[in-house]
């Protein structure tokens, strides 16, 4: 039997999260590990999307009250990476390097003025 | 039939983001999370979630990986040539992790309550007193105005954290590199002809964003768009984050907002509350004056820290 396509959808959020974990911990580049982080985001926006179109109801497609929530989260997960690039080019602007590993070059860690 | 196509396109959305974890390349992970943000918008629509999917595809997949993209390839030497790869065993660990997350997570979503508890009934019953017709416009707007405005003060801190990774010689500069590209090539025609186009639709998205899907964010990604085609385009500069307007101009939206939200507070009601007979008014009253504000901070952001002194 195939799922409805609510449910459908909400498995497909419980595997994005997932590869969205998996990047985040195994990609040793800090670029991949945002676009990694913002695919699990994404998951996670995904499963509060099904939790909305589960509260159907009063005429609305979806409870509207989370779908208003989700507008506000993927403008602010857009600011959060905004600012966790400009991080990354600051910190290859200082070290020429983007590692974050723990061997990082010497003055790797203390890049600033 | 249509559950066919949802497969289909769930199929792709996970085909694509594993591609993005896996694929060596950065630059062509970037690209290829791009496509899955458009991707991700057939699947909110799928969800009945129309004004998410506008918002997804403009801020999610757009500005996101316009973002990310600019990132790759400033930094594309550093990052093909790095070999601190992770073990076997890391993987192995992490996929088993990600795994349990995951297969938890399913768990959750199989096991949902039935009947789905749900606030619509509320919002339906109390839209009437806002003066708007979208639903979600009402819960940004009046239910849940406080949230749209502490988004607006996040998104403010944002840009403040950003430009103060200018580093000294820069500092109260400009963002970025110069632009510059042929007067007469395809870059510079379409930031001449694109921009008219595009504030007009944001207007319009603007606009019906009180009674259809659509709003401010939408409308203000839209114009923050058509400024970076400019800028590309070399017809403009980037202005230095010192310039007074342009601070002044960030600012002016949540001062709007805050200001009328005080009104209602004496106004006998609350913060946020807004007085009886002038809701829509007051609504287009913030939602216009945060949309310049909002497009300027996503441009802002978008452009990163400055990087050459004004």
């Amino acid at each position: 039997m195939m799922p409805d396509t609510t449910t459908l959808l909400g498995l497909c959020a419980a595997a994005l999260v997932g590869l969205g974990l998996y990047g985040l911990i195994v990609h040793p580049q800090p670029l991949r590990k945002i676009l990694a982080f913002n695919i699990l985001g994404n998951g996670i926006f995904m499963i509060c999307a099904v939790i909305a179109r589960r509260g159907a109801g009063a005429g609305f497609g979806g409870d509207p009250v989370p779908q208003a929530l989700l507008i506000t989260a993927i403008v602010v997960a857009f600011a959060a990476s905004a600012l966790a690039v400009a991080t990354l080019l600051r910190l290859h602007g200082e070290t020429g390097d983007t590692s974050i590993a723990p061997e990082a070059p010497a003055g790797g860690k203390t890049g600033g003025h | 039939m249509i559950e066919a196509l949802n497969l289909i396109l769930v199929t792709m959305i996970l085909g694509l983001a594993a591609w993005t974890i896996v694929v060596r390349d950065t630059f062509a992970a970037t690209v290829g999370f791009l496509v899955y943000g458009l991707l991700l918008a057939l699947a909110w629509v799928s969800l009945r979630a129309i004004d998410v999917a506008l918002t997804e595809v403009a801020i999610g997949a757009g500005l996101t990986g316009a973002l990310l993209i600019g990132a790759a390839s400033r930094l594309k030497q550093v990052v093909t040539a790095r070999g601190d790869e992770p073990g076997m065993l890391t993987r192995l660990m992490a996929g088993l992790v990600s795994a349990a997350v995951a297969g938890g997570l399913a768990a959750c979503i199989l096991a949902l309550p039935e009947p789905a508890p749900t606030l619509a009934e509320a919002v339906a019953a109390n839209l009437g007193a806002t003066g708007v017709g979208n639903p979600i416009t009402g819960v940004l707007m009046a239910f849940r105005a406080l949230d749209t405005l502490l988004e607006a003060t996040v998104l403010l801190f944002a840009v403040v954290g950003v430009w103060s990774l200018a580093p000294d010689r820069a500092w109260g500069g400009r963002a970025g590199p110069a632009h510059r590209s042929d007067p007469n090539g395809i870059l510079a025609y379409l930031g001449r002809v694109l921009p008219p186009i595009g504030i007009v639709i944001a207007i319009y998205i603007l606009w019906v964003g009180a009674d259809d899907p659509g709003g401010k964010f939408q409308g203000a990604t839209i114009l923050a768009a058509m400024w970076t085609l400019v800028i590309m385009a070399g017809l403009v500069d980037v202005p230095p984050v010192s310039r007074t307007s342009l601070r002044l101009a960030l600012v002016a939206g949540p001062a709007v907002f805050i200001a009328l939200g005080a009104v209602g507070a004496a106004a006998g009601g609350a913060f946020l509350a807004w007085p009886a007979g002038l809701e829509k008014a007051l609504i287009v009253v913030v939602e216009v004056a945060l949309m310049p504000s909002l497009a300027v901070t996503l441009g802002l952001l978008l452009a990163g820290a400055p990087g050459r002194p004004a």
